[in-house]
């Protein structure tokens, strides 16, 4: 098996290239570091964390990614991803994790339950954590594959290489928080 | 409302029960409502003020030794008017392995119960949720809080008093699935 990721060609952004020298804005360089460096927090609940362990392990391997780096505690981890089912009676707990991230923060939401509460159609079940934080990325899937987990994972890098380092002090951003109630 | 289940041959269940029985008519008298097998299991219903008095014996007398609690919960019979509500108890004679359950029925406006939390500690927790399922309240009891459901919920979520799914969602037919 082997999966050719030329990520530096493929992303390598505009700029003037010379003799040693490469100049490009300020924007890419912090959107490639971005992106090749996130930190993940696992918030796994169920049995999506055992697909979650997979893609961590040497058969998937999400290290190829730059994210070999899990951070177990919020206030260094750059991407919350969110793995099983979250009760209603966790929501107030996966909120308190989300607003103890530094920005940059993105989340991932894996699996049905994550994204909807899935089968668990219940008074207990919390029906989908984007009701309670904002989510960048959903992985259908019950549980994913640890392929769909590594597809997620390039699409928040896509979106941490290109959203630029204004946007997190935009009005826009600051509305979609006041949606949630966060600050 | 008790079907016929199916009974037990087992010579040494039934010694277990007569005894159980015997001890109790002669102990706590005016406690047993009535009493059978079910499924290896023998069963005493019991009159819900003589409850306490007659679990308290089952574990003190050394004749019983009934020491550990293994369980207990609550059971919601909608259809049984009158006393809509039980509780059951699961009690354990470690010594000899024998087990024995008792049943207590109550009306749906009169689910307070005493504690049995200062007989098994090990009840402390599973009378927090019979509470937060069914909503008895366990007078006596030293922390009678909501113990899996989250604070703010306003219902007794187990009762089986609910519809299963609200009848007005949409959100489900079949065409939004390609059905």
């Amino acid at each position: 098996m082997s999966i050719n990721v030329n990520i530096r060609e493929e992303f390598k952004p505009e700029g003037l290239e010379g003799a040693g020298f490469f100049a490009t804005s300020l924007d890419k360089v912090v959107g490639l570091a971005r992106a090749n460096s996130l930190w993940p927090l696992p918030f796994a609940t169920s049995c999506c964390g055992i697909e979650f362990m997979a893609t961590m392990a040497s058969h998937y391997d999400l290290a190829r990614f730059g994210s070999e780096r899990l951070s177990f505690s919020p206030r260094q981890a750059d991407l919350l991803m969110v793995m099983g089912t979250i009760s209603k009676k966790m929501g107030p707990i996966l909120r308190q994790v989300y607003e103890q991230m530094a920005e940059p923060k993105w989340v991932l939401s894996m699996g049905a339950c994550a994204s909807t509460g899935g089968i668990f159609d219940t008074y207990s079940v919390l029906q989908g954590i984007d009701r309670i934080i904002p989510v960048d990325v959903y992985i259908p899937g019950c549980p994913p594959r640890p392929e769909q987990v590594l597809d997620g994972i390039l699409k928040i890098q896509e979106l941490a290489r290109n959203e630029g380092v204004q946007r997190r002090k935009s009005p826009e951003y600051k509305a979609m928080l006041d949606q949630y109630g966060l600050q | 409302m008790h079907q016929s289940h199916p009974q037990t041959t087992n010579a040494a269940v039934q010694q277990l029960h007569d005894s159980v029985l015997a001890f109790l008519q002669e102990n706590v008298p005016g406690a047993v409502i009535s009493s059978h097998i079910d499924y290896d299991f023998p069963l005493f219903i019991l009159e819900k003020s003589h409850t306490i008095d007659a679990l308290a014996a089952l574990k003190s007398a050394q004749s019983m030794e009934f020491s550990f609690l293994t369980t207990m919960c609550g059971i919601h019979y909608p259809e049984n008017k009158g006393a809509e509500f039980a509780l059951m108890y699961q009690l354990h004679n470690m010594p000899l392995n024998k087990r024995i359950r008792i049943k207590t029925f109550m009306a749906s406006n009169d689910l307070t119960m005493p504690t049995v939390t200062h007989i098994w500690r090990a009840s402390n927790w599973m009378e927090r949720e019979a509470f937060d399922f069914y909503g008895f309240r366990f007078s006596g009891h030293p922390d009678l809080r909501r113990i899996l459901n989250m604070d703010e919920m306003t219902y007794h979520p187990l009762r089986k008093e609910y519809p299963l799914e609200d009848a007005g969602r949409h959100d489900k037919e079949d065409k939004y699935f390609g059905r």
